[in-house]
C-alpha cells in the first residue's frame, strides 16, 4: 500500500482521501459515486476541487464543504484546500455511478432511472424486494432529492431518488 | 458589457432573486398548516428549493460587486427589493403563529401563476449573454419542473372539484390578476436589458404567459381576466407594501441580532 501511494501523483491522492466524504444525508454513498466532483487541481500542494450541487438549495452543501476540505487537507503534501461550487456542468442523476446506486439502495433509496428524459414517465423498483409494482405517494420527499414511494409487493415504504436530466 | 447595461444586468437579477426570495418566505409560513401532511412536505421542499435559487441570484449579485448575498438577502431596506407585490402579499390573514387564517386558494393560483411565469422566464435565461445568468437558469429549470407540475395539479384539481371550491378559486384568480401585470413586468430599465441579451422583450414573455393560462383557462373553464394589471404599485420600481416590511423584520431577526449566523 505504501509503495502504491508513493507512485500516486497528489491528485490521485486527493481523490482517494475523497472517497471517504460521504453524503450527509445518506452515509452510504460518497460524493465521489454521487457525482458531485467535477474536477480536482492540485498544483504544488494546493489543491481547488470544483464539486457540483446535486440541488441549489440543498443545506448540506456547507457541511460537504466542511468535509471535502478536512479530508483533502489530510493528504500528504497538501498545503491548501479550496472548494469551488460550480453549476457548469449541471448535475443530472446520470453522474451517479453503478456502485453508487448500489450504495443507495442499500440505504433503502431507489436510484434513479438511466438517461430520463423530464417529462416522460420513468419505472421505479423497490429497493428492498425488487418489484416494479410501486405507486408514488409524494413526489416530495424529506429531502430535496428524493421522492417516496410504496412498495404494494413487499409493503414497504420507500424513497426514490428523483430523476434530475439536463433539459437543454 | 458597458456601465448602463451593467446595472440594468444588476437590476434583472435583483427581481429573479427578490421574486424567489419573498414568495419562499410565504411557502414557509404554511409549514404545519398545509391541507394536509403530504402536501406539508411537498410545500416545505418547494420552498426550501426556491430559497436556494434566491440564494444562487445573490451569490451572482456577490461577484458583480453588489456586496456578500447574506447581506443582501437580510439587511435591505423594503424599497431596495425589486420583487413584484403579488408575492409579498400575506396568505391571509393572521400569523402563521397566531390565528392563521391562511387562504389556500390564493396559494395555489399566485404559486401555479408564478410558476409558469417562472418556466418562461428561465427558458429565456438560459440563452443569455451573461453566461453564470445561463448557467443558473439551466440549473434551476431542473427543479422548476417538479414545481410547475405540483402547481398545475393542484390548480386543475381545485378550480374543477366542488362548487366551493370553484368559487374560492375563482376570487383567488381575479385576487391575483389584478397584480400579476407586476411580475410580468421587468421594470423602468427593461429595455437595456433586452439590449444586453440578458432576457427577451417582456412582451414576448407576458405574451408566452398568457397563451400558457389562457389555455388552461379553457380548459377548466375559467372566464377570460383580461389584460393583467398593476394595481398595489410596481415592485420593479421600488414600491412595495407593508406586508413587504413586515416579513423582512420577522425574516432578518436572527440576522440582525448575529450577523455571523449561517442562514
Amino acid at each position: 500500500m505504501e509503495a502504491v501511494l508513493q507512485s500516486m501523483n497528489l491528485k490521485e491522492k486527493v481523490l482517494l482521501a475523497l472517497k471517504e466524504v460521504t453524503d450527509p444525508e445518506i452515509s452510504s454513498i460518497s460524493i465521489l459515486d454521487l457525482g458531485m466532483v467535477e474536477d480536482v487541481e492540485a498544483t504544488d500542494g494546493s489543491v481547488v476541487i470544483k464539486a457540483l450541487p446535486t440541488f441549489v438549495g440543498c443545506p448540506a452543501l456547507h457541511i460537504i464543504e466542511r468535509d471535502i476540505k478536512k479530508a483533502a487537507s489530510e493528504v500528504d503534501g497538501v498545503k491548501e484546500v479550496k472548494v469551488d461550487f460550480v453549476f457548469s456542468p449541471s448535475w443530472t442523476t446520470d453522474r451517479i455511478t453503478e456502485e453508487g446506486k448500489i450504495r443507495l439502495k442499500e440505504f433503502g433509496i431507489a436510484p434513479p432511472p438511466a438517461n430520463h428524459v423530464m417529462g416522460e414517465p420513468w419505472s421505479i423498483d423497490c429497493p428492498y424486494c425488487g418489484s416494479s409494482y410501486v405507486t408514488m405517494e409524494n413526489i416530495f420527499g424529506p429531502t430535496a432529492c428524493r421522492s417516496i414511494l410504496y412498495c404494494k409487493s413487499c409493503k414497504n415504504p420507500f424513497e426514490a431518488m428523483k430523476p434530475v436530466a439536463d433539459m437543454n | 458589457m458597458n456601465e448602463q447595461e451593467q446595472s440594468a444586468l444588476i437590476e434583472l437579477i435583483y427581481q429573479l432573486g427578490d421574486d424567489d426570495f419573498i414568495l419562499a418566505y410565504r411557502g414557509s409560513e404554511w409549514l404545519g398548516l398545509a391541507p394536509h401532511i403530504e402536501e406539508d412536505v411537498a410545500f416545505s421542499s418547494i420552498s426550501q428549493d426556491m430559497m436556494g435559487h434566491a440564494a444562487m441570484y445573490y451569490h451572482l449579485l456577490e461577484e458583480l460587486g453588489e456586496g456578500e448575498a447574506d447581506g443582501l438577502a437580510h439587511l435591505r431596506k423594503p424599497e431596495a427589493f425589486r420583487n413584484a407585490i403579488l408575492l409579498e402579499k400575506v396568505n391571509g390573514s393572521g400569523t402563521y403563529l397566531k390565528k392563521p387564517d391562511y387562504d389556500w386558494a390564493f396559494t395555489v393560483v399566485r404559486n401555479y401563476f408564478y410558476a409558469v411565469y417562472k418556466q418562461i422566464r428561465l427558458e429565456s435565461l438560459r440563452l443569455s449573454s451573461y453566461e453564470p445568468l445561463a448557467d443558473a437558469a439551466r440549473k434551476i429549470i431542473t427543479e422548476q419542473y417538479y414545481h410547475l407540475m405540483h402547481w398545475e395539479l393542484w390548480f386543475k384539481q381545485l378550480v374543477t372539484s366542488t362548487e366551493e371550491a370553484k368559487k374560492r378559486m375563482l376570487s383567488a384568480v381575479g385576487k391575483a390578476w389584478k397584480d400579476f401585470g407586476g411580475v410580468l413586468t421587468l421594470g423602468p430599465s427593461y429595455s437595456e436589458m433586452v439590449k444586453g441579451g440578458f432576457i427577451e422583450d417582456e412582451n414576448l414573455l407576458k405574451k408566452r404567459w398568457l397563451n400558457r393560462i389562457e389555455k388552461m383557462f379553457v380548459e377548466t373553464g375559467v372566464p377570460p381576466q383580461g389584460e393583467p394589471l398593476i394595481e398595489s404599485g410596481n415592485g420593479r420600481k421600488g414600491e412595495h407594501t407593508q406586508d413587504l416590511a413586515d416579513a423582512l423584520t420577522t425574516l432578518s431577526e436572527v440576522y440582525a441580532t448575529n450577523p455571523a449566523s449561517g442562514w
